[in-house]
């Protein structure tokens, strides 16, 4: 049904022995909306260069609709780039920034007007024809960066996080508006991203990334409810991971406890990694639960509280939308589809623990992986 | 009190100082307006020793062997130096800052041992290759020393850019090469415009390395005033130097207004993306 258009083929890539890219195998669809989705360094930037152009890769090849581009450069693929800081030309106004692709390919003057005239109006940019670049806000050069990519009808247009610099609502906004143009211009979008959410929110794929290799490729959905290993699961929202083993299929047990659960096809005894994702946990009075603990801490996060529960020292992170004070007995039930088995990975044991938990947790990440961000930018 | 008096001294220090500088360069100017060959007693305006300049032959040759290798020693340095600024920029680190350390050397370094050494080596090649001293080792010994300067004037517009610039051409369609010439040249152009500037600049008032590689059938303005000082003291030395000084004068507060005009625009532009994004 869906046609192939780009596909990457046992690709490396190693500056000065360092591994960047470790066997890379993927394709991309026509029209898809796919996007690369992982920490800093993972090698998603790498790819997406590697897709444009910009970068040759040590080893494998790349192929766009079956023909192989490794040595095709990039003014000559049809494929078109939104970069980080935009990298609008600051000498030519808005109009001219966007005719630029055209006015190379030595498109008459008419079609130049009516098709840059077109493309701004698609990015809600028309009557800023004059603007000088500099003259703009982040969000309205984000959107001159998108038509002046976009006017030159690539098939495959490649955003390498393209709203990182916008503040919160801007960059709400600009989802919604870059999944909208996406749809009504047919194009397959392949975006570059260290945000989960943005990247569940827009994609029709999801491949997840990490030190090189794909942890996994899927639906937002199957990235989330099924994840492959402790790396996914804890990238990808918050998860409480623990250790496990099957018993038989359809049994789990982890804490001395026999769960019921849904999943089959492990060897007996298997040792396995269980994640339970913190919102799908139930809790009860503690006569009720199949498991007992204490809350030892609490933190209000607006739709819902963020509370830390010490089961015989391990902590669990619970998401509920009622409160329950540090230092309640509460008692806990679980779905059997609340409970996600994965195979032992080289990410066991390191995620999914919230022994360490604290509020600024989170925020103290998000900036790292800015920082990092900007760093890997320059790299290469 | 005690400060006033202070500020007072301040200012007088300050004053001498300037004096000391200027003084000597002012009394050539106005005793190249004299009417009488004394360097001491005024008897009045003339511009009779720039009228007997423009007579004089040899000057007058010298004049345009100078005009001549400025002109085009600027011009070859600044290609060069915009060349290898655009190769140091995108190197590694390392390479780049030990390059740019070495690039900076020929200018802190003493002229007349830059002048001797180019010398010895035009020497040695011409002995070798068979031609001697003459315009063509003064042109490129003025090209040696002017290219670090371009390099020096060009890096900061390069550190300035957007490093994705020329790869946002390509994308769109631009060859590496429309991508310079259209992207990164009308950015890089103030820069440039500055390096060509300063070059001639420095070109046009050498005298060291000018005197040793030049061989003694050319010869500059500077290495003419020298001459003269020698053969016969003439006030049309001061007429010479007054025009040499008003050139060079005139070229650096060109030189020095359009960077600092430059530096304003950029602290402008960056207010305003600031103000743009608050917006």
């Amino acid at each position: 049904m869906a046609k192939e258009l780009i596909r990457l083929h046992d690709l490396c890539m190693s500056y000065d022995d360092e591994m960047v890219l470790d066997h890379i195998n993927l394709y991309i669809n026509d029209s898809e909306f796919l996007t690369l989705l992982g920490p800093s360094g993972c090698g998603k930037t790498t790819t997406l260069r590697i897709i444009g152009g910009f970068t040759t890769p040590t080893s494998g090849d790349v192929t766009f609709d079956g023909v192989r581009i490794n040595d095709v450069p990039p003014h000559k693929r049809q494929i078109n780039t939104v970069f980080q800081k935009y990298a609008l030309f600051p000498h030519l106004d808005v109009f001219e920034n966007v005719a630029f692709g055209l006015r190379i390919s030595k498109v008459p003057e008419k079609e130049i007007r009516t098709r840059v005239e077109e493309m701004l109006e698609v990015v809600s940019l028309k009557g800023f024809e004059k603007r000088r670049v500099d003259q703009l806000s982040g969000g309205q050069q984000q959107r001159v960066a998108i038509a002046r990519a976009l006017v030159n009808r690539p098939k495959v247009l490649l955003l390498d996080e393209p709203l990182g610099a916008l503040d919160l609502r801007l960059r709400k906004d600009m989802q919604n508006e870059l999944k909208r143009i996406q749809q009504q211009m047919g194009i397959t979008f392949i975006y570059v991203t260290h945000d989960q959410e943005e990247a569940l929110t827009m994609s029709d794929t999801v491949v997840v990334m990490d030190k090189g290799r794909i942890q996994q490729i899927g639906t937002p959905e199957d990235i989330y409810n099924e994840p492959k290993n402790a790396f996914v699961a804890d990238f990808i929202g918050e998860s409480n991971i623990l250790d496990g083993v099957m018993h038989a299929d359809y049994v789990v047990e982890f804490f001395n406890r026999k769960f019921k659960c849904l999943d089959k096809g492990f060897a007996p005894m298997e040792p396995v990694d269980v994640v339970i994702r913190p919102e799908d946990i139930e809790i009860v009075p503690p006569d009720k639960g199949r498991l007992q603990g204490t809350v030892t801490s609490v933190t209000f996060k607006g739709v819902r509280y963020d509370t830390i529960v010490d089961f015989k020292g391990y902590k669990w992170l619970i998401q509920t939308t009622d409160y329950h004070p540090v230092g309640e007995e509460i008692g806990i039930i679980l779905n059997p589809d609340d409970i996600h088995i994965m195979k032992k990975s080289d990410y066991s044991g390191m995620f999914g623990d919230y022994s360490s938990y604290s509020a600024e947790y989170d925020e103290i990440n998000d900036l790292e992986y800015e920082e990092e961000g900007e760093d890997a930018g320059h790299e290469d | 009190m005690n400060q006033k008096k202070n500020g007072a001294m301040t200012r007088l220090f300050t004053v001498l100082v300037y004096v000391f500088l200027y003084l000597p360069i002012a009394v050539l100017i106005v005793f190249s307006f004299n009417d009488s060959k004394s360097r001491t007693v005024w008897a009045g305006f003339s511009t009779h020793w720039y009228q007997e300049l423009f007579r004089d032959e040899e000057i007058l040759s010298a004049f345009s062997t100078t005009i001549t290798v400025s002109v085009l020693a600027a011009l070859i340095a600044t290609v060069l130096g915009t060349a290898a600024a655009i190769g140091f920029h995108s190197m590694r680190r390392r390479p780049r800052n030990l390059l740019l350390t070495i690039n900076s050397i020929p200018m802190t370094n003493a002229d007349i041992i830059t002048g001797v050494s180019l010398m010895l080596l035009f020497v040695f090649a011409g002995n070798l290759l068979g031609f001697s001293l003459g315009f063509g080792t003064l042109l490129l010994a003025h090209i040696t020393f002017n290219i670090p300067y371009v390099v020096l004037a060009v890096m900061p517009k390069l550190r300035q850019l957007n490093p994705n610039l020329a790869e946002a051409a390509q994308d769109l369609g631009a060859t590496p090469w429309q991508a310079f010439w259209k992207v990164l040249m009308p950015e890089l152009r103030p820069g440039i415009l500055n390096g060509a500037l300063i070059a001639f600049t420095m070109s046009i008032d050498d005298f060291v390395i000018s005197y040793f590689t030049a061989g003694s059938e050319v010869s500059t303005l500077a290495m003419q005033i020298y001459a003269m000082t020698r053969k016969r003291i003439s006030p049309e030395i001061n007429a010479l130097s007054t025009i040499l000084f008003a050139i060079v004068l005139t070229l650096l507060v060109i030189v020095n207004v359009r960077q600092v005009r430059q530096e304003k625009q950029r602290q402008r532009l960056a207010l305003r993306m600031r103000k743009g994004d608050a917006a």
